[in-house]
């Protein structure tokens, strides 16, 4: 086989290397196996690896592809990034943003701030280039491994069939140096929307397409506009239907008009086309040059269950949905941040095999939340019927006079993480007064601490962790760590965690999810909720 | 929790509909049509009770 890659190289991370398992004479075998090396298939490797996972990643190029893609990384995202030791560096490269302005024609109708708040080490959002978030991510694994954790990322393998069992997956992978086979306990398939995997299980991937296309012209060019989210509907330069502009490190501006349903692909991307659109935007005068650009078209579907026996999905394998709230890769993540405690804890024979099952509820719901989030946007952004677009022009004309409309302009609703309501995991709320926020199936908020840190830096992931604010806390059982800080001298901690309350004990799991919170609890109510987050029978 | 009425509730109900009818002279269908979005979505936040709103759809689409 000649190797073609299908895309040109932004960063060349994981240079092809023969590997030993070539050379074997029967199959090698590997705990887990990762299909994908994105920015979801790594993170979880990583997640893993951390945790003591033996990991295998495969993946059919030897780098990030050019372009920039997902620029707009959430506030969650980075909490994970940071518990995976790459946050601070995703921090100082990127754009860092809190707000958004909305404008119908020329006039500004909605204006948001997705950060009303102190006390967290990371803001809203940062804009960041695809390609440096996964160079961050892969330079993390590089660091872990060096200090020993278990990881290992081989280019140029690309997996070209597999044969799946009850306790275990076969795979197939071909090289620049010929095919080898490999055993593994857990497939994890992070092969992206497209998912190789899910279409050689015959799995189905169901959901909408949108009739719209979607021009991404992303400019180089010094400008002092401020780093918010920018998004005109009809704007007043006629450039396209909707048209949004947001700043990316190194000078690059995300500019994105949109196009509607019947065009001509290849006369749309002649430069000389867009730029004529850009400097309807722009105005003639301003120097720029073109960096990438694509159409881009989308989908809103997700699997109907991502977990298949041994074989696991995340990322856009398992969902997809349209750009408008960044809810992609943030959501991927995620996925990776829910599985990597799981997978670690039943490989360790910590939690029945049946605690996986949860992420397929817990992730699911998310991805339920994401997909009518960013259904909503994309129906007010392209309307598909006269009278959807009735309804929004109407709220667009009263935006500019009438407040009340505002809340009803969506150009996107920004990635947030999901509560996980109704999880298997969650013992119910024993904590009055508690603040909603923090109510059980919630990921933690960060919080100031007295001492000048911040909350989530002390829930590390290693485990369970116990809160304690005020409380006495009960005879802990083995493994399980107690953090206990004084509530009344961060007022931060006091309006996230205590609200009404005078006392609180939170189990906390180890993606910083609420797994239960009490006003009290004794030895038998603790172990029990552990249990419970553990996959135990209720 | 208030419930959606469909008994009367408008003291002069010729007069309401009267200037509904009245604030529609002149217009033609499509900003007839515009206008009826706008005041729908008017009357929704004066209600300001989702729960009211989904009923007053469904005796809508009876």
């Amino acid at each position: 086989m000649t190797w073609q890659d299908r895309y040109p190289l932004a960063f060349r991370l994981y240079p092809y290397a023969r590997s030993a398992d070539q050379d074997a004479g029967t199959p090698a075998h590997h705990p887990v196996t990762i299909v994908g090396g994105g920015p979801v298939g790594v993170a979880t490797a990583l997640d893993l690896a951390l945790r003591g996972v033996p990991v295998l990643v495969l993946d059919d190029h030897e780098g990030v592809g050019q372009g920039s893609r997902a620029i707009c990384f959430a506030k969650r995202t980075l909490e994970i990034a940071h518990r995976l030791g790459f946050g601070a560096e995703l921090l100082a490269k990127g754009v860092v943003w809190n707000r958004g302005r909305v404008f119908h024609d020329r006039d500004e109708v909605f204006g948001f701030d997705l950060l009303p708040e102190d006390g967290h080490c990371y803001p809203a959002f940062i804009n960041l280039q695809q390609p440096w978030f996964e160079r961050f991510l892969v330079e993390a694994v590089e660091r872990a491994r060096a200090q020993g954790a278990p990881i290992e990322i081989r280019g140029r393998n690309c997996v070209t069939s597999m044969e799946a069992r009850d306790d275990g997956v076969t795979l197939e992978i071909e090289t620049p140096d010929g095919a080898y086979r490999i055993t593994t306990d857990w497939l994890i398939a992070c092969d992206g929307a497209k998912s190789p995997t899910r279409v050689r299980m015959g799995l189905g991937f169901d959901g909408r397409v949108f009739e719209d296309n979607f021009l991404i012209a992303d400019v180089k060019m010094t400008a002092d506009f401020p780093p918010e989210r920018w998004f005109w509907f009809e704007p007043w330069f006629k450039s396209g239907a909707s048209a949004l502009l947001h700043k990316q490190p190194d000078d690059i501006w995300r500019i994105d008009f949109q196009l509607g349903w019947d065009i001509d692909r290849k006369a749309e991307l002649d430069p000389a086309r867009i730029r004529k659109r850009i400097e309807l935007m722009l105005g003639p005068d301003v120097d720029y040059e073109l960096d990438w650009t694509s159409i881009y078209t989308f989908q809103c579907r997700r699997m109907e269950r991502f977990r298949h026996g041994r074989v696991i999905f995340a990322g856009d394998a398992a969902h997809q949905v349209s750009p408008f709230g960044a809810r992609g890769a943030n959501s991927g993540v995620q996925d990776a941040d829910n599985l990597g405690w799981k997978l670690a804890a039943v490989l360790r024979r910590d939690a029945p095999e049946s605690l996986l099952d949860s992420y397929d509820a817990e992730r699911i719901h998310a991805a339920d939340e994401n997909i009518r989030n960013s259904t909503r946007s994309t129906d007010f952004i392209t309307p598909k019927t006269p009278q959807s677009r009735l309804f929004r022009d109407a709220v667009l004309h009263l935006a500019t006079h009438a407040p009340f409309a505002r809340p009803m302009v969506n150009s996107g609703r920004l990635s947030v993480p999901a509560v996980y309501d109704g999880s298997p995991l969650n013992t119910p709320d024993a904590l009055p007064g508690g603040p909603a926020r923090t109510r059980p199936g919630a990921p933690c908020p960060d919080a100031a601490l007295a001492d000048g840190g911040f909350l989530l830096d002390h829930l590390d992931g290693s485990g369970f962790t116990l809160l304690v604010l005020g409380a006495t806390p009960p005879t802990l059982p083995q493994g399980l760590r107690a953090l206990v800080l004084d509530a009344g001298a961060s007022p931060n901690l006091r309006a996230r965690y205590l609200g009404q309350a005078e006392r609180a004990l939170y189990l906390i799991r180890p993606d910083q999810h609420v797994a239960a919170r009490w006003a009290a609890c004794d030895a038998e109510k603790l172990a029990r909720a552990l249990d419970r987050a553990l996959g135990g029978t209720p | 929790m208030a419930h959606l009425t469909l008994d009367p509730n408008l003291a002069a109900a010729d007069d309401a509909y009267a200037a509904l009818i009245d604030a529609h002279e002149g217009l033609t269908r499509e900003e007839s049509d515009a206008m009826n979005a706008r005041l729908i979505l008017i009357l929704m936040n004066q209600i300001g009770d989702v729960q009211v709103i989904r009923e007053a759809l469904e005796a809508a689409r009876r």
